[in-house]
C-alpha cells in the first residue's frame, strides 16, 4: 500500500521508514483518498458507493465526459431475466436488485415497465425456448400483447412478458449520476489519465482498456442504432428473437429508439459494418414496418469488457482493484458490483488503519 | 478403430461448434466434459480481423483440441476460398470446413459451388471437409474434387430435427463404404446422434443442440455417449426389424403347444 502524502510533488520515493514515521503523525482515522480510473457506469456506480461510505474521491477519465466507452452505447435496460437466457444464472443474482438502485440513487431514471419478448410466426418453438432458460415471465397472447403495446398490435401472436424487469436511459443516467457525484464533492478530471497524485486506493475501472494488465479480459464488439421515428409509440423494451444475437429495442422518448445490438468476439472497434445494420434495422422493421420511415440519428460500435465466463469480477493487482468484465451488462450489474468493491475497500482500509494505530502505539 | 481423417486419429467421435454458447468458459466446459475431438470456428461470423478477435481465439486454442475453421456465411466459391485461405494463417491448419451457402434462410448449401470451392481448395492443398445434403452424385463428385471426407446434414442447420431422412442416410452410407462419413448439422437430441451411428456414420459435428441447451455441458457428455453407443451398436450387429413376433426362448418341448 502506498503511504499518505499532501500530494505528489514532495514525494521523492520515500524510504519505509520516513513513510512509517509519516503515518505516526496522521489522524486517527482520516479521510482515505481513492482514485477511481473510468468515467463510465461501473466508475461512477463505484465512486457513488464509496461516496456513500466517506471517501474522498478522484475521477479520472481519458476521454473528454463521462461515458467515454461501451456505456454510451448501452441499451439501458435492466433485465435480468431476459439476460439470463444467454448468460449465467449469476446475472439474475446480481442483477435483480439494480433497478431499485438506480431509482434510489437517480429518482424519476427508471421506468418500471417491464419487457416484452415476441417472435415472427416462424420462430415460434425459439419464444419456447427462450421461456425453457429463464424465469420471472407470463406468456402473452394477441390480446395482451395490444394491451401492454398498441402500436405493435396484431404483429405477433405469442410473446413473453416479464413485469419485474424496468430501463433507464443511459446517457441520461449517466449524466445526471456525474452531477450528483460533483455535487457530492467528488472531483472529476476529464482528458485524464495519470494520477495526479497518490492515493491511498486505486480503483480502474477502464473496460477493456484494461486488457493490457488482465489477460484473461477480451473485447466482444457491439454495433447499435439510434432511429427517429413518430409514426411508433412503445412503452418498454421489445426484444425480437433472433437466432444469433439478443436484438431489443428501446424506447428512449421524443420519438428515438435504440436498437442494439450484435455481439461480435472481436476487439475491432471500426464502423457499424453493412451487415450489423441490416440485421438491426431488420429486426426493428419485422418489429414495425414504420420503422422503415425512421431516420438514423446514430450508428455506433464499442467494445465490450468480457471475462470468460462473460460475468463481472474483482481483482486485486499490486495496489489496484480491477472492476472489470460487465461484457452486456455494466448498468445491470454495476451497482452490485460496485458495492461489493466498495466494501472491500472500506474493510481494507480498517485493516490498515488498525495495523497504523497497532505500529503507532508499540 | 479410431476414426482417421484426412490421415490424423481422432480421439473421439464428436465434434463441437463453438459458436451461441453463454460464454467461452462454458464452451470450454462443455468441450472437455465431452472428450470432443475437434471444434470448429467461424472466422466470417466472428468478423476476425487481424489479431482483435485474438482473445476468443487463444481461448479456442487453449482447450488443446483440434481446430477446423469453417467458411459459414460464404455465399459464393471466391468468398468461400478467400475465407479459407485466411482461416489457414489465422488458425495455421490446412483443415477446412467447407460451407458455400445457397439459401440466405434456410442455408442450405449450394452444391455447385461447393464441388468447384472444394477443387481449388483441395489443389491448393486444403483437407476439404464439405457440408453438404444427402445427394449420392454431389457425394461422388466431391470425392473427385479430392475430399476424402464428407458431412452430409442430417436435416437442415439449427432446425434440430434429427434425421429427417434414414433412408437416404443408409443409402449414402452404402454408397460410400470407404469415405469418412460426419453428419454435420440438424440434431436436436443425444437419439438424433445415436440414430445416425447406428446406420454406420463415422462421427457428428454439432453446436446448437449442445449451445442452446440448458446446461450445454451436460448435454455435450450426453451427445458423447449417445454417439459412443450407436458406434458401438453398428459394430456388434443390429438386429433388423421383423413384422411378427419372434420368442425370444425356444417353444418346442413345452406342454401346451397350440
Amino acid at each position: 500500500m502506498s503511504g499518505r502524502t499532501e500530494g505528489g510533488a514532495q514525494e521523492h520515493n520515500p524510504t519505509r521508514l520516513a513513510r512509517f514515521i509519516r503515518t505516526l503523525h496522521l489522524r486517527e482515522d482520516p479521510l482515505m483518498r481513492i482514485l477511481i480510473k473510468g468515467a463510465g457506469v461501473a466508475g461512477l456506480a463505484t465512486a457513488h458507493e464509496l461516496a456513500a461510505r466517506g471517501g474522498e474521491i478522484t475521477v479520472i477519465e481519458k476521454s473528454a465526459s463521462v461515458g467515454g466507452g461501451a456505456s454510451w452505447l448501452a441499451g439501458g435496460m435492466l433485465a435480468p431475466y431476459c439476460e439470463r437466457e444467454s448468460a449465467e444464472e449469476e446475472v439474475i443474482r446480481l442483477g435483480e436488485h439494480a433497478a431499485r438502485w438506480w431509482e434510489t440513487v437517480l429518482p424519476g431514471t427508471v421506468s418500471f415497465n417491464g419487457t416484452l419478448v415476441v417472435a415472427p410466426p416462424r420462430d415460434a418453438t425459439e419464444l419456447r425456448r427462450f421461456a425453457v432458460r429463464t424465469e420471472g415471465y407470463v406468456h402473452l397472447g394477441a390480446e395482451e400483447i395490444e394491451a401492454l403495446e398498441p402500436d405493435i398490435a396484431g404483429r405477433f401472436r405469442t410473446g413473453l412478458f416479464f413485469a419485474a424487469e424496468a430501463h433507464l436511459d443511459p446517457r441520461g443516467a449517466l449524466d445526471r449520476l456525474h452531477a450528483k457525484l460533483e455535487a457530492l464533492g467528488v472531483r472529476f478530471l476529464f482528458d485524464c489519465t495519470a494520477a495526479p497524485q497518490r492515493f491511498d486506493h486505486v480503483v480502474d475501472c477502464t473496460g477493456f482498456a484494461a486488457a493490457a494488465t488482465l489477460s484473461e479480459l477480451r473485447g466482444v464488439r457491439g454495433e447499435m442504432l439510434y432511429l427517429e421515428t413518430r409514426d411508433v409509440k412503445l412503452y418498454r423494451p421489445v426484444r425480437l428473437i433472433h437466432p444469433r444475437f439478443p436484438v431489443y429495442v428501446v424506447p428512449r422518448g421524443d420519438g428515438r429508439f435504440m436498437v442494439g445490438a450484435t455481439m461480435v468476439e472481436s476487439a475491432d472497434d471500426g464502423p457499424v459494418t453493412a451487415r450489423s445494420m441490416m440485421e438491426l434495422l431488420n429486426a426493428a422493421y419485422t418489429l414495425h414496418p414504420a420503422f422503415g420511415e425512421a431516420r438514423i440519428l446514430e450508428a455506433a460500435a464499442g467494445i465490450r469488457p468480457a471475462f470468460p465466463n462473460n460475468l463481472p469480477k474483482i481483482e486485486r493487482r499490486g495496489d489496484t482493484l480491477f472492476v472489470n468484465g460487465f461484457h452486456r451488462h455494466g448498468f445491470l450489474l454495476a451497482p452490485a458490483v460496485a458495492r461489493q468493491a466498495a466494501e472491500l475497500i472500506i474493510s481494507n482500509e480498517a485493516h490498515r488503519n488498525e495495523a497504523h494505530r497497532e505500529r503507532a502505539s508499540a | 478403430m479410431p476414426l482417421t481423417v484426412y490421415g490424423t486419429e481422432l480421439s473421439s467421435r464428436l465434434l463441437l461448434g463453438t459458436a451461441q454458447y453463454p460464454s467461452p468458459a462454458i464452451l470450454s466446459e462443455a468441450a472437455k466434459s465431452s472428450g470432443a475431438s475437434v471444434v470448429t470456428v467461424s472466422l466470417r461470423r466472428e468478423g476476425i480481423q487481424g489479431e482483435t478477435g485474438g482473445r476468443f481465439w487463444s481461448l479456442v486454442r487453449e482447450l488443446g483440441l483440434r481446430v477446423l475453421p469453417n467458411t459459414a456465411g460464404c455465399h459464393t466459391v471466391k468468398e468461400a476460398v478467400t475465407t479459407a485461405k485466411m482461416a489457414r494463417e489465422v488458425f495455421g491448419t490446412n483443415w477446412i470446413k467447407l460451407e458455400v451457402i445457397g439459401h440466405h434462410d434456410t442455408l442450405q448449401p449450394d452444391v455447385f459451388g461447393l464441388v468447384e470451392a472444394a477443387r481449388i481448395l483441395t489443389e491448393d492443398g486444403f483437407a476439404v471437409f464439405p457440408y453438404t445434403t444427402e445427394d449420392l452424385v454431389v457425394g461422388e463428385r466431391l470425392i473427385e474434387a479430392g475430399c476424402e471426407v464428407l458431412m452430409p446434414w442430417c436435416a437442415p442447420i439449427g432446425s434440430a430435427k434429427g434425421p429427417v431422412n434414414l433412408d437416404a442416410l443408409r443409402a449414402y452410407r452404402a454408397h460410400f463404404p470407404d469415405t469418412s462419413l460426419i453428419v454435420d448439422a440438424g440434431l436436436g437430441r443425444p437419439s438424433h446422434a445415436a440414430a445416425v451411428m447406428e446406420l454406420g456414420f463415422d462421427g457428428v459435428l454439432l453446436n446448437t443442440a449442445v449451445a442452446k441447451a440448458g446446461n450445454p455441458a451436460a448435454m455435450a457428455i450426453a451427445f458423447a455417449q449417445a454417439v459412443e453407443a450407436g458406434h458401438a451398436a453398428y459394430g456388434a450387429g443390429i438386429l433388423e426389424p421383423r413384422d411378427m413376433a419372434v420368442p425370444s426362448t425356444p417353444v418346442i418341448g413345452k406342454a401346451v403347444f397350440s
